[in-house]
């Protein structure tokens, strides 16, 4: 059965029907988006003072993505021209680029981006505690300059001090490092996770209550090498190890923490400066929060994760969209021969479609790679 | 001729004009695709020069507005669209603006006429 209108316009609205369709999708994309980022401003303008972080994101990365995506918008364009003009293998070869050209966006998203977030550590310190952690914050520098104060120490952990308040769950603890594939042994400079010092309680009577960590000098170190095992070793899975509790944290500072009096630090780099060996040393007892930089971290990557998350997934179904279309199939590009309207009205829908990704994605980088 | 507006005639099935290269604006989208990365490299520059942050944020606010616009009119073929789209286009600019001034409203206090940067 031949649908109406989706080769010809239709008389009342003078558009074919898909073009109609796919303008009202975007409509209602601009109010999902729209309430995103207007929730970005929300959290941000009642962000306090240091709260609001900067300059965490890979500027150069953010900066291709970005010429990525304008790149693949011109390239759809002109698969719809070329169809335009019933050039089939101009068609082929500029969708075949648009395809390729998304998938890389996806890559360095999924594959470099998001995991090196992942991989990295925040402690944002205590109000009363800050005095104490001035070597790695600078902030009375910070007040002579006008500057926001900092809150957060930050790098990639070397160790996880933990103590054992409960000696019959250790037992518990060395199933729990085992299901990590982390090992427990007596060399802190093995390249992964070892407990490097461990001693146990006298007697069960002196073990001391759960959820008591300052006792009696039961303390183990966790040492990591492994970067991908820090979120399960400081995230909240250890903390689920009954008789199990963080002692402090040992990290190679970012570079702010490492030299926050350094002028060069006062405002974010454009290249990416990776943590630095410089050793630090953060205390639990003087943390208001510590997780790794995903969602749970702060506002800031919980709006960033879902606004990026939330592109992503519009990015990957445009790229389906695009391959269903580029594959010589019934409804793809085998159309071409039966119909070639159609299919260039198909493609035109689709780059619709790609170009409001396009335009997301203009709004996205700037306010949280750059402001 | 342009082929963006193409529906604007009466076409019927199967008689659909085949466009050229000249018929076709190549000039405008490659035009505009460099425009839009030379933009993108000015956002990024003037993103350090420090103007203060809320002048910073404003200036990439408006040079990222002006790279929409450009999208949307040109490659999204808004210029010249039909009446149709631009009105319910209008209508979601407008309920879109009114979420973002009520979450705007969030810092200031419109009865007391009072403002407060943190709650």
């Amino acid at each position: 059965m031949q649908i109406p209108y989706e080769v010809t316009a239709r008389p009342d609205t003078g558009l074919y029907n898909a073009k109609l369709g796919i303008w009202l999708f975007l409509a209602s994309e601009v109010m999902l988006f729209g309430g995103l980022f207007s929730a970005y401003v929300f959290l941000r303008l009642g962000a306090e003072d240091g709260y609001w972080p900067h300059g965490l994101l890979n500027v150069p990365v953010g900066a291709m993505n970005t010429a990525i995506l304008i790149a693949s918008s011109v390239t759809v364009i002109l698969a719809w021209m070329s169809l335009k003009m019933r050039k089939f293998m101009h068609f082929k070869f500029f969708l075949g680029l648009s395809i390729i050209l998304g998938l890389i966006f996806l890559v360095v998203k999924l594959a470099y981006e998001w995991p090196q977030k992942f991989e990295h550590f925040g402690a944002f310190i205590k109000q009363d505690a800050l005095e104490k952690y001035e070597p790695y914050l600078g902030n009375k520098y910070l007040k002579e300059k006008n500057l926001d104060p900092r809150v957060e120490v930050s790098g990639h952990i070397h160790a996880v001090e933990v103590t054992v308040v409960d000696p019959s769950k250790k037992e518990h603890l060395e199933k729990f490092l085992e299901s990590h594939d982390l090992e427990i042994g007596a060399d802190p400079h093995d390249a992964k996770l070892q407990i490097v010092k461990h001693k146990q309680p006298k007697s069960e009577s002196e073990a001391p209550p759960a959820g008591e960590k300052e006792s009696a000098g039961k303390v183990e170190g966790i040492r990591p090498g492994v970067a991908e095992d820090l979120e399960a070793v400081a995230g909240e899975k250890m903390e689920s190890v009954n008789g199990v509790k963080i002692v402090a944290f040992d990290l190679g500072l970012d570079p702010v923490n490492a030299e926050p009096t350094n002028p060069e630090s006062d405002r974010p780099h454009f290249w990416y400066q990776g943590p630095t060996e410089t050793p630090g040393r953060v205390e639990v007892k003087d943390v208001e929060s510590w997780s790794a930089f995903t969602p749970k971290h702060s506002p800031y990557f919980a709006v960033y994760f879902t606004i990026t998350g939330l592109h992503g997934l519009h990015v990957l179904a445009g790229v389906l969209i695009m391959i269903y279309f580029w594959l010589p199939i019934e409804g793809g590009a085998k159309m071409f021969k039966r119909n070639p309207e159609h299919l260039t009205n198909r493609v035109e829908v689709v780059g619709l479609f790609w170009h409001f990704v396009d335009l997301v994605w203009i709004f996205v980088f700037p306010i949280f790679y750059l402001l | 001729m342009s082929a963006s507006h193409d529906h604007d005639k009466k076409v019927t099935p199967g008689s659909e004009p085949v466009y050229k290269w000249s018929d076709m604006h190549l000039g405008l989208y490659i035009g505009v695709g460099v425009g839009l990365l030379l933009a993108t490299a000015l956002t990024v520059a003037l993103s350090y020069w420090d103007l203060g942050r809320r002048n910073n944020f404003i200036l990439a606010m408006i040079l990222a507005t002006v790279k929409v616009g450009f999208v949307a009119a040109v490659f999204m073929h808004l210029k010249g669209e039909k009446w149709t789209i631009w009105k319910f286009l209008l209508f979601t600019i407008f309920f879109c603006s009114g979420l973002f001034l009520l979450t705007l409203l969030h810092t200031s206090d419109p009865i007391f006429g009072t403002t407060h940067s943190v709650h």
